[in-house]
């Protein structure tokens, strides 16, 4: 049997669901003797390679940066799950929509509620560009399957993984929060 | 009051009337066009003559071509005259002494009135709402006299049953049958209710009755309450209705003053008092357990049915609750019996419909027609087509509740059943016509606004689905849907109309699934079409 | 009166007459959502999770407001009616900004809980993200809009049992807000008793007692029905 690649991304999130992801402590010594991480925070890899099994998406899509990466992962990988309640729901990462398009936020943050005398940095293409309103991922790409929490617990996790890993649909286990 | 009294009023009245008389519409729509303007004109114009006895200018209700108002008409010539302005004055005064006139004359033959068939308007644009005397005198009041002297309440009811009259709200619940319900339900008061909350989009036909003739709907409230067994009716009137609230109220105070309501009426030990209730703008304050709560001084609200209300109503009581349009109908079918009446119309839907003619259509206006008429005569013979010519895509009926219905089936009958079967509903009588520059989607989007606008926020699918279903239109509008947008507003829409609440929830989706079913390519030709506005 | 024998999900049930269908169901052990209802108030029907199928009857009814009769024959459970409830969740975590991460009621929540028992894995409605006010002008408890679910249970928890009627509702559609007295802070109310019924009856976040850190907000509506009972047996 051909080892499966696993890829996890980080976009608009706190990296909660990837601390949640290492305590599965020796589990992840038996994950990798089934699979290899070929793109992750956590492993030093620069670009999302091809032909992807299986990939976690941790965060919201909040910049121009987790739509392209989420597109690309989309692109790649057979099977995305929205992995933790930010990738589902948007989540704390969402919280700034009340507050209006992304330069009204920017706006309040840097200059009503920070430095009335400061500037709003603008680098584009080195600072993302945030988008106007933080969504879940399936609303940019289609997702496969969906892992809510925050963050979702290590046995939630494993559960998952060991599903999709054997090739079983996952038993569905809802908890927000 | 009696029988001979009542008489007197008529002939005194006859008999004083002058034999030359200016009637000008004075209902809403000819007032904001200026007919007061017109009248002062004619006033002073025969006063500087000396004409001002011999002459009699006098308001009149609703003359139905609302769309080409002032409207004015002479007697005894009868000739009517469209877009009057007040320079015109003199040249109708001129019509009157038989002189040549250029005003603009509307045609009386044309089938926009050759093809109406007056019961509910008969007495519209021939009496002064304001006065009870005019009413009186082409034979107001009788009926209940009638009624109250020679009829049990079982026989009344009887009669309503068998004129096969259905509710003129939209429903069309058989007005008999609901009668019958409250006069057997047990409580130790009932109460009667016109509903005149009128407020689809377009529809303006309750206002027109009770602005040309609020004792006609005081009557049928009458006899319903002596049918039923109430003493006490409410009449519940939206607060956008200025002029027929101070006619009703004006129209009420006659009536107690002639001993015709309140307190032993026409000296028989029957009591009937009837108080206005002005609505304060709500759509959902239409529906009947909405209306009720909002009466009671609640939050007009509605709650789940049953009970309903001819059970369990008002303060709890057995309450009868009719539309104005039903009500209406009322003493035409004690006059003339309910075999006349059930002679006219369809099978199942018996009498006439009065429905406001809108939107691209050139003859716009109210029109009283029998039942089983086609959509076609309506609004190709009646109402002229389109002012420009081109050809009419559809027709909506029954407001935000209703359907899109396509020129293709405008040989449908208006009745009930037929326009359920094609997706619409009869509703309370709007139809806004459409020609080919209307989008479907923008028209689905527009009453979809109009739902979220309404929603009373009480139940989920309606509060947030009318939201949704508004954005997702919008999205599509936009040129920004997926293509699996179209079944997701598909599901919404079934959503809605399974699970919510009331009618408004309901039905809401109606427009949606209507203008899907009808012309689903103008809602695909959206989808993927970025940054395409369209026209 | 005679009980009524009914069917429901095959069963056969036996019910007391003027008991809701909602109760027969429960004292069958079936569970089905509900939301606006709480056990010692009036029922208003609003939140549609407790829609029923009944033969013989065109449109769903709500189990909480319909009364038992003899030989219903009930389903409560069809994948028409799962849809229907997922959607309404879907609907009401779309609707304001309901996250449970920075919630007070996390882990005690009905909304939450619902979520799990209807399958709800993510919303595929847009999120509404409205600009909802907190108002923390009371001394003891504060009210979130961003969680409330216009359920109305402190309205009436207030109205019927307190007998105050501090809390209604204002506005329309999801512009629907409860508020107290005359649309006016809560802490300048000069009805409001300060009792915590309403905060008892609080489905979600949306009333919380001030001081207390996420996860810790006692969810204890049954006590509303224990009040009532108490009263009732005159305890």
């Amino acid at each position: 049997m051909s080892r499966l690649r696993i890829a996890t991304i980080w976009l608009g999130g706190c990296s909660g669901c990837h601390m949640s992801l290492l305590d599965l402590d020796e589990w992840l010594i038996e994950l990798a003797a089934r699979a290899d991480l070929v793109y992750s925070p956590i492993a030093d890899a620069k670009r999302f390679p091809p032909n992807v099994d299986l990939t976690l998406i941790e965060g919201a899509i909040a910049n121009d940066e987790h739509l392209e990466l989420a597109q690309t992962a989309r692109r790649h990988s057979k099977i995305i799950v929205s992995f933790g309640d930010c990738a589902v729901t948007g989540n704390v990462t969402a919280l700034r929509n009340p507050l209006g398009t992304a330069q009204s936020v920017l706006q309040q943050v840097y200059i009503e509620h920070g430095d009335p005398g400061g500037v709003i940095p603008r680098d584009p293409g080195i600072v993302p560009v945030l988008l106007d309103k933080v969504v879940p991922v399936h609303q940019v790409i289609p997702v496969d399957y969906y892992l809510p929490g925050c963050p979702p617990s290590a046995p939630r996790i494993r559960a998952l993984l060991e599903a999709l890993i054997e090739g079983r649909e996952p038993a569905t286990d809802i908890r927000y929060g | 009051m009696d029988l001979h009294e009542l008489e007197a009023i008529a002939e005194r009245e006859l008999a004083q009337r002058p034999r030359l008389r200016i009637l000008y519409c004075s209902a809403t729509g000819c007032q904001a066009s200026g007919a007061l303007e017109i009248k002062r004109r004619l006033e002073s114009l025969l006063a500087e003559t000396g004409r001002q006895v011999e002459v009699d200018v006098g308001a009149v209700g609703c003359l139905g071509l609302c769309g080409r108002g002032p409207i004015v008409r002479i007697e005894p010539s009868g000739e009517t005259f469209e877009h009057v302005k007040p320079d015109d004055a003199a040249e109708i005064i001129a019509a009157l002494d038989g002189h040549s006139c250029d005003v603009a004359r509307c045609d009386q033959n044309h089938p926009f009135f050759t093809r109406q068939m007056l019961i509910v308007r008969r007495h519209c644009g021939l009496i002064n709402p304001d006065r009870i005397e005019d009413y009186i005198a082409v034979g107001g009041y009788r009926s209940l006299y009638h009624v109250i002297h020679e009829m049990t309440p079982a026989e009344v009811i009887n009669a309503i049953t068998r004129s096969g009259l259905r509710g003129r709200g939209g429903a069309g619940y058989p007005t008999g049958l609901k009668w019958a319900t409250v006069a057997k339900s047990p409580g130790e008061r009932k109460f009667v209710i016109c509903n005149a909350d009128e407020g689809d989009p377009g529809a303006f036909m309750d206002r027109s009755i009770l602005e040309s003739d609020p004792h006609l709907v005081l009557e049928g409230m009458a006899i319903a309450a002596y049918a039923v067994g109430a003493e006490q009716g409410f009449i519940y009137v939206r607060g956008e209705y200025p002029l027929a609230i101070e006619r009703l109220q004006k129209a009420i105070a006659q009536a107690r003053r002639h001993g015709l309501l309140g307190a032993q009426i026409f000296e028989s030990g029957f009591n009937f008092r009837v108080d206005i209730r002005v609505g304060a703008g709500a759509f959902v304050c239409g529906e009947e357990t909405a209306l009720i709560a909002s009466i009671e001084g609640r939050r007009g609200q509605p709650r789940p049915r049953p009970p309903y209300p001819a059970e369990s109503g008002l303060w709890g009581m057995p309450t009868l609750i009719n539309n104005v349009e039903t009500f209406a109908n009322v003493t035409a079918i004690i006059e003339k019996g309910p075999e006349w009446y059930s002679s006219i119309g369809t099978e199942k839907s018996k009498g006439t419909k009065i429905f406001a003619l809108t939107g691209k259509i050139r003859n716009t206006g109210l029109i009283e027609v029998p039942m089983g008429i086609t959509l076609r005569e309506i609004v190709e013979e009646m109402g002229g087509g389109t002012p420009d010519g081109s050809p009419v895509k559809a027709v909506q009926t029954g407001g935000p509740s209703g359907g899109c219905i396509p020129a293709s089936l405008f040989d449908t009958p208006v009745d009930y059943e037929s326009l359920a079967a094609v997706g619409s509903i009869m509703g309370s009588g709007g139809m806004v016509v459409m020609d080919a520059h209307t989008n479907m989607v923008d028209v689905a989007r527009f009453y979809m606004e109009f739902c979220k606008d309404e929603s009373c926020g009480k139940c989920i699918p309606c509060r947030v689905g009318t939201v949704q279903l508004f954005n997702m239109l919008t999205k599509l509008r936009n040129g920004q849907a997926k293509p699996s947008d179209l079944s997701k507003i598909e599901e919404l829409c079934e959503l809605m109309r399974e699970t919510s609440l009331c009618g408004l929830g309901q039905s809401a989706p109606n427009p949606v699934l209507s203008t899907l079913h009808y012309f689903r390519h103008e809602y695909e030709q959206l989808i993927g079409a970025e940054g395409n506005h369209g026209s | 009166m005679a009980a009524k024998t009914l069917t429901i999900d095959g069963h056969l049930v036996s019910a007391r007459p003027g008991e809701t269908l909602l109760a027969a169901i429960r004292e069958a052990g079936i569970t089905i959502p509900t939301l606006c209802h709480l056990d010692g108030l009036s029922d208003v029907g609003a939140c549609r999770l407790c829609l029923v199928e009944i033969e013989g009857q065109r449109r769903l009814q709500p189990a909480c407001m319909t009364m038992v009769s003899e030989g219903m024959v009930v389903h409560t459970n069809t994948p028409r009616l799962q849809a229907y409830r997922r959607q309404i969740i879907e609907l009401l975590f779309a609707e304001r900004n309901h996250v449970c991460a920075v919630c007070v009621a996390s882990g005690n929540c009905e909304l939450q809980r619902l979520a799990g028992m209807v399958g709800m894995d993510h919303v595929r409605y847009e999120y509404l993200s409205p600009d909802c006010p907190v108002d923390i002008s009371h001394a003891r408890f504060g009210i979130d809009h961003n969680r409330c679910v216009l359920c109305t249970r402190c309205v009436r928890a207030c109205d019927e049992i307190e007998g105050v009627h501090t809390w209604d509702v204002a506005g329309r559609g999801v512009d629907a807000r409860v508020i107290t007295d005359m649309n006016q802070p809560w802490g300048t109310s000069t009805t409001c008793t300060s009792c915590g019924k309403c905060l008892l009856a609080c489905p979600t976040g949306a009333i919380f007692p001030r001081g207390v850190t996420v996860g810790e907000r006692p969810h204890a509506s049954e006590r509303i029905a224990l009040i009532v009972d108490a009263r009732k047996q005159r305890w």
